[in-house]
């Protein structure tokens, strides 16, 4: 409870700083445009306003102060504007019966977590069967595992422009190249901790198990694969962030399209800022609904194998 | 033909090496597990290079590593003024700034409780969002040029070291802290002597996963505008042009920088965090 309040005192805050935010950031563009309209703005002229203080602007011009919460074009929109942008894009679709139309939000995010999703499954998939492989073999472990550390310092999404053009040029299109991306970038963080995870029984369970004769096959069964799935939760949380980051990315190169990503670069091609806000929040809330699904599951899946908090 | 043949003998040669070396009565010592990986890493990029030129591969979808190699002895100049550019000034800066506000934010909501409950959980969600797609907008408020891609290294390392400092702050047990209080120190010098140093491990996790984050929203930031000059705007440029061997050898210029930095880190972190279980041998 205490806690709830805190957030909400923060989240309030916040938002409250965001609207004053707005006045500084958009009064210039707002006086010019009253300006045009025939409204009285001091200094007049848009050349002396430029190198003024933005807030200095805002109390000589009070009266435009509503107006920077509701420009067209914005640079800081208002969260309300962002809120508004959200629902037309997303629930006034649906209840229009045009979920899927090219304008819905729905259309976009469905295209970015259709590749996520595909990637994310082919990267953990990989993941876990190479992590298999570095337990099992000591030459895998020693050749594969310091690369696969290393490549964890590398910024692997700098690959992602390439590996589209690349996939274009021998044919592969649509949503497998932006998988690849994801995929890749689930990975190493997946291979990662679940070899930390299936490493993880100490040497008196592995000893009662051989005590008790179970062959390879069964300790890892019975024994290292449960153990581990503390593990590969938490590395599967990064890695679903991770790939959403991929899909994202993997749509710049493009040339906005479809998807989230798609979103961004038309919305800044274009100077609509409302629509790349909105694209934004909806990649944070695809992100946080992932993240907190898989949550889910690691907590259910947990409490019915007798680990449960 | 016989490239790719060679090819496949290569690997196995390697393979059987490593094998030997895995196996053998010396697998334990340093000089072998850095032996190993390294033997492992060539024995790649030898099988790459006999794979694209025994199959031909034509150089806009795969260039072998001696073209690679080639472009970027022939670029050294220009790839110099990118690093300069994305690295030192964009994400560097960025780095810097990003992890002194996030500590210094972190020292704030140590001090007041209210503040840790209600940051802490609004810190951890928007640790875990795309923040990369935060780059459209910072670029459109700081214009082309590095300061919008500090800008977007700030917002990215910003949280990561935040959460992470905070947990450290709260490391020390009661005990410890009851014999500070004992000792009638001052809230800077329990902070000093006792909290800092128990919170450099959680502070240096943070600051290595952020040097991977400071990078990469540095070079995705350059996708959305940059100067002509750059990592990001080479890579898309050259992507363009189908200049491929331009665009490894920027890629491996970016991952030089990326696996020296996090090196740096980890040295500084060793040099400092001796006494912890994980750095003692």
């Amino acid at each position: 409870m205490k806690t709830l309040i805190a957030v909400l005192t923060v989240l309030s805050v916040i938002i409250a700083f965001w609207y004053a935010a707005c006045l500084p950031m958009n009064i210039k563009g707002v006086l010019t445009e009253a300006e045009r309209a025939g409204a009285e703005v001091t200094p007049a002229g848009a050349k002396e306003r430029r190198d003024l203080g933005e807030f200095g602007l805002v109390l000589d011009n009070s009266f435009a102060i509503p107006a920077t919460w509701a420009q067209d074009r914005p640079r800081l929109p208002a969260p309300h504007q962002v809120a508004q942008e959200l629902w037309k894009t997303t629930g006034a679709m649906v209840l229009k019966g045009k979920m899927m139309s090219k304008r819905s939000l729905f259309y976009h995010g469905w295209v970015t977590l259709s590749a996520t999703l595909l990637g994310f499954a082919i990267g953990t998939g990989l993941g876990i069967l190479l992590a298999v492989g570095i337990v099992h073999s000591r030459v895998m472990d020693m050749s594969v595992m310091p690369w696969a550390i290393v490549s964890q310092t590398i910024p692997i999404i700098a690959l992602a422009p390439m590996i589209i053009v690349v996939l274009y040029s021998i044919g592969v299109q649509g949503i497998l190249p932006k998988a690849i991306i994801s995929a890749y970038l689930s990975f190493f963080p997946v291979v990662v901790g679940m070899v930390k995870g299936l490493r993880s029984p100490d040497g008196m369970q592995l000893d009662l198990l051989r005590t008790y004769n179970a062959s390879t096959n069964q300790g890892f069964w019975k024994l290292r694969l449960p153990a581990s799935m503390p593990y590969l939760f938490a590395s599967l949380k990064i890695g679903i962030a991770a790939s959403l980051v991929g899909a994202i990315v993997g749509e710049l190169p493009t040339g906005a399209v479809a998807g989230l990503g798609a979103r961004l670069l038309g919305g800044s091609y274009y100077g609509q800022t409302v629509q790349i806000w909105s694209a934004l929040f909806a990649a944070a809330i695809l992100a946080a609904c992932l993240v907190a699904l898989l949550g889910l599951i690691e907590r259910s899946v947990l409490k019915r194998m007798g680990m449960g908090a | 033909m016989i490239l790719v043949i060679l090819a496949v003998l290569v690997w196995c040669g390697g393979w059987w090496l490593n094998s030997r070396l895995a196996n053998g009565s010396h697998a334990a010592t340093r000089e072998v597990q850095l032996l190993v990986p390294v033997i492992f890493g060539f024995t790649l990029v030898m099988v790459w290079q006999l794979l694209v030129r025994g199959l031909m591969v034509p150089l806009v979808i795969l260039p072998a590593p001696t073209d690679i190699a080639s472009a970027f002895g022939a670029n050294l100049s220009k790839l110099w003024e990118d690093f300069l550019q994305t690295f030192v000034k964009g994400a560097l800066s960025g780095y810097v700034i990003g992890c002194s506000a996030a500590f210094l934010m972190a020292i704030v909501m140590d001090r007041s409780d209210f503040l840790r409950r209600g940051l802490l959980p609004v810190g951890n969600f928007v640790a875990a969002l795309p923040i990369v797609g935060t780059a459209p907008i910072l670029v459109m408020w700081f214009g082309f040029d590095w300061h919008s891609k500090a800008a977007v290294v700030v917002v990215m390392v910003f949280f990561p070291v935040l959460v992470n400092t905070v947990a450290g702050l709260r490391e020390t047990s009661a005990m410890q802290r009851d014999l500070m209080q004992t000792y009638a120190a001052s809230y800077w010098q329990s902070f000093f002597k006792l909290r800092l140093p128990a919170a450099l491990p959680f502070i240096f996790n943070g600051l290595k996963i952020s040097t991977t984050l400071a990078l990469v929203g540095a070079i995705v930031a350059e996708f959305f505008g940059s100067p002509t000059v750059g990592m990001g705007f080479r890579i898309s440029t050259s992507v363009g042009q189908l200049a491929l061997d331009m665009v490894w050898a920027e890629i491996v210029v970016a991952a030089l920088a990326g696996s020296l930095f996090y090196g740096v880190v980890a040295m500084v972190e060793k040099s400092l965090t001796f006494w912890h279980p994980s750095q003692r041998r």
